[in-house]
């Protein structure tokens, strides 16, 4: 059985950089200066002086190494945020997306000079396409909400097109990203919530009822954010597209369906892909994402502009001339330039080629495996709200009978266990949410630990409340007063002398 | 949890006390969001407004929730010191964390306490 974490009580704390400073510290001397000395600026550009750190360089070095040992990472743990699809990134996609041809290029070379990157973009297409079932995909949007704004977009230019003004109506079910509302909203629609049904499905007799002349469209995540692959997904498709509403995919749970299930072939319209959550791009702390949308047949000359094509056709030995095309009713440019090229895209290539299509399936049925191996564990103490077969991630309830331990005490105090907490209060629609995702890259043993983790804290929170709701004792923070943090923002370091608090 | 009698409620958790014409969000409301750290009254005095449309948004440190006149009418004040003090909703839901103020309301799809309280308990499982 697994032991309980002690509470340890010496805290290590890092000053900040500034109390590490000195005067006269520096990094680096300079020489004598050999040039001759010209004059400074205008008196008026020039400031007095400026509060910035002097240190040594090693002292620098050991400041931030020390800072990064306080970080939990997908590197030193495991890292079951629901949603967010926190699987371990080869090392290999590290290795490709330096190769000196791709870090040292530049989106304006012209581009008979980087036919590699857009072969390689070329060929990225031709596999989310065939991955999705879709028909064309643009690689522009810098995450998944800006691929979810992106196909937005595209649902509206092709309503337009027809000449179809009334539809202002964005259908979207309570279990949603919040990043869905939100992409709708930004587009001026409406949107209108469409509740679940008792087994966690978009709830029809609603989904019937909504659907009229005024529908752009739903945005639906499939499986959705319960883990739970919708059992009426075609009578939803059917009941959208019946009203003349276009389908939105939200790929982030795209890892459960790789090889399985194309969203395409089930009738969406559009989806966007989460590169850093599916294919294995780092992610967290708010970037870089990369969100590849994918449409189908009807919605390809909507694409942003530009998307890589073949200008010239290869013959024998020779390869094609890949260029860029602009699609013909294009809604325009997303990015600057043509997407997250080394970041996002050079790794997600790297993995899709590593797996090859057998490995991507196998992707999905080890993270669905994995998820449902962990809710057969955990189905005796914590109560599971939508309990049926789960797909890459199921919900819990975090609270017990009798104790006022809640979802928030559980996740603090698995940080005493050194496990990342897994998403809590999201969905909204389960009270006291924990949402588990534990992905295809954690063996049983990392399993087994985790749930081993969750049942002795469920056993804490009722003879030891206290040691749950004052978690976590072992990190080098204590817990954080979140109240405050949200009520009393201080967005910046410091304020600037005169600033005038009341103007 | 605390429903007073005099208050009439709706299904997405606001109340309405029909002699003062006052609405908020009810103490269930306000324990499932848990600390509420930020409020916005979308409405002004002087706008008239429909039952069901927002009035207002709220976070706490788990969510955001937005807030549905519990009647329609035309507001007559709403609570300026609100969104200064958003922790008033958490500690006095019923009273000083009232939100609009309105004149002549007509209430809109509205349930007394007892059946407000039963439908609280029937979610909390």
């Amino acid at each position: 059985m697994i032991e309980a974490p002690e509470q340890t009580q010496v805290k290590i704390v890092e000053p900040t950089i500034f109390e590490l400073s000195s005067p006269g510290r520096t990094g680096v001397t300079f020489p004598a200066s050999d040039v001759p000395e010209t004059a400074l600026p205008p008196e008026e550009l020039l400031r007095p002086d400026l509060p910035l750190p002097e240190l040594a360089e090693v002292d620098v070095v050991r400041h931030y190494m020390h800072l990064s040992s306080f970080n939990y990472s997908v590197d030193t743990g495991f890292y079951p945020l629901g949603s967010c699809t926190m699987k371990y990134n080869p090392k290999i996609n590290e290795d490709t997306c330096r190769l000196p041809g791709f870090l040292y290029t530049h989106p304006l070379q012209p581009i008979e000079t980087v036919q590699g990157n857009l072969a390689l973009m070329y060929q990225l297409q031709e596999w989310l396409k065939e991955i999705s079932g879709f028909a064309g995909v643009t690689l522009q949007p810098a995450a998944g909400a800006h691929g979810e704004f992106t196909g937005v977009l595209i649902m509206r230019a092709y309503h337009k097109s027809r000449g179809d003004h009334k539809r202002v109506k964005m259908l979207i079910p309570d279990s949603a990203h919040g990043t869905n509302p939100a992409s709708s909203g930004m587009m001026g629609l409406q949107v209108v919530q469409i509740p679940s049904d008792s087994r966690g499905n978009v709830d029809l007799k609603a989904l019937e009822a909504a659907c009229d002349d005024t529908v752009v469209g739903m945005m639906l995540t499939n499986p959705n954010t319960l883990g739970l692959f919708d059992e009426n997904i075609e009578k939803v498709i059917e009941l959208v597209h019946g009203c003349g509403g276009l389908m939105y995919g939200d790929g982030a749970n795209l890892n459960a369906l790789l090889g399985i299930v194309r969203p395409g072939d089930l009738g969406f319209d559009v989806m966007h892909f989460n590169l850093h959550k599916t294919f294995a791009v780092p992610h967290g702390g708010g970037g870089p994402g990369s969100g590849p949308v994918g449409v189908a047949a009807h919605l390809v000359d909507f694409l942003p502009e530009p998307i890589v094509g073949i200008i010239e056709e290869g013959e024998d030995d020779m390869p094609p001339l890949y260029g860029f095309v602009k699609p013909a009713k294009t809604i325009g440019r997303m990015k600057a330039f043509h997407g997250h090229f080394g970041g996002g895209l050079v790794r997600a290539f790297t993995y899709i080629a590593m797996h090859g299509p057998d490995g991507l399936k196998d992707i999905a049925q080890y993270a669905v495996l994995n998820a449902n191996y962990l809710q057969a564990r955990l189905r005796n103490t914590y109560h599971i709200p939508y309990d049926r077969t789960c797909m890459h991630e199921f919900v819990a309830e975090g609270r017990f009978e009798g104790s006022d331990v809640r979802a928030l005490d559980i996740a603090k105090r698995l940080m005493d266990y050194n496990f990342h907490p897994p998403t809590n209060y999201f969905p909204l629609i389960v009270h006291e949410a924990l949402m588990i995702e534990p992905t295809e890259t954690e063996n049983k043993d990392t399993l087994d630990a985790f749930a081993d983790a969750l049942i002795k804290i469920a056993e804490e929170a009722k003879t030891q409340p206290e040691l749950v709701k004052s978690a976590p004792h072992t990190t080098k923070f204590g817990r954080m007063d979140e109240v405050k943090a949200a009520r009393e923002l201080v967005l910046c370091c410091w304020l600037p002398e005169n600033y005038d608090l009341e103007a | 949890m605390n429903a007073p009698a005099h208050l009439k409620y709706t299904k997405s958790d606001e109340w309405f006390d029909p002699a003062s014409g006052k609405a908020g969000i009810s103490d269930y409301a306000q324990g499932q969001l848990s600390d509420i750290v930020f409020v916005e009254i979308l409405v002004e005095a002087g706008d008239t407004i429909e039952a069901g449309k927002p009035i207002a948004s709220v976070e706490s440190v788990k969510a955001s929730a937005e807030v549905y006149s519990p009647a329609s009418g035309k507001v007559a004040a709403v609570n300026k010191a609100l969104p200064d003090k958003p922790e008033l909703i958490n500690s006095d839901p019923f009273g000083e964390a009232w939100m609009i103020q309105l004149e002549g309301g007509t209430p809109g799809d509205v349930m007394d306490a007892a059946a407000y309280e039963k439908y609280c308990a029937e979610r909390a499982h």
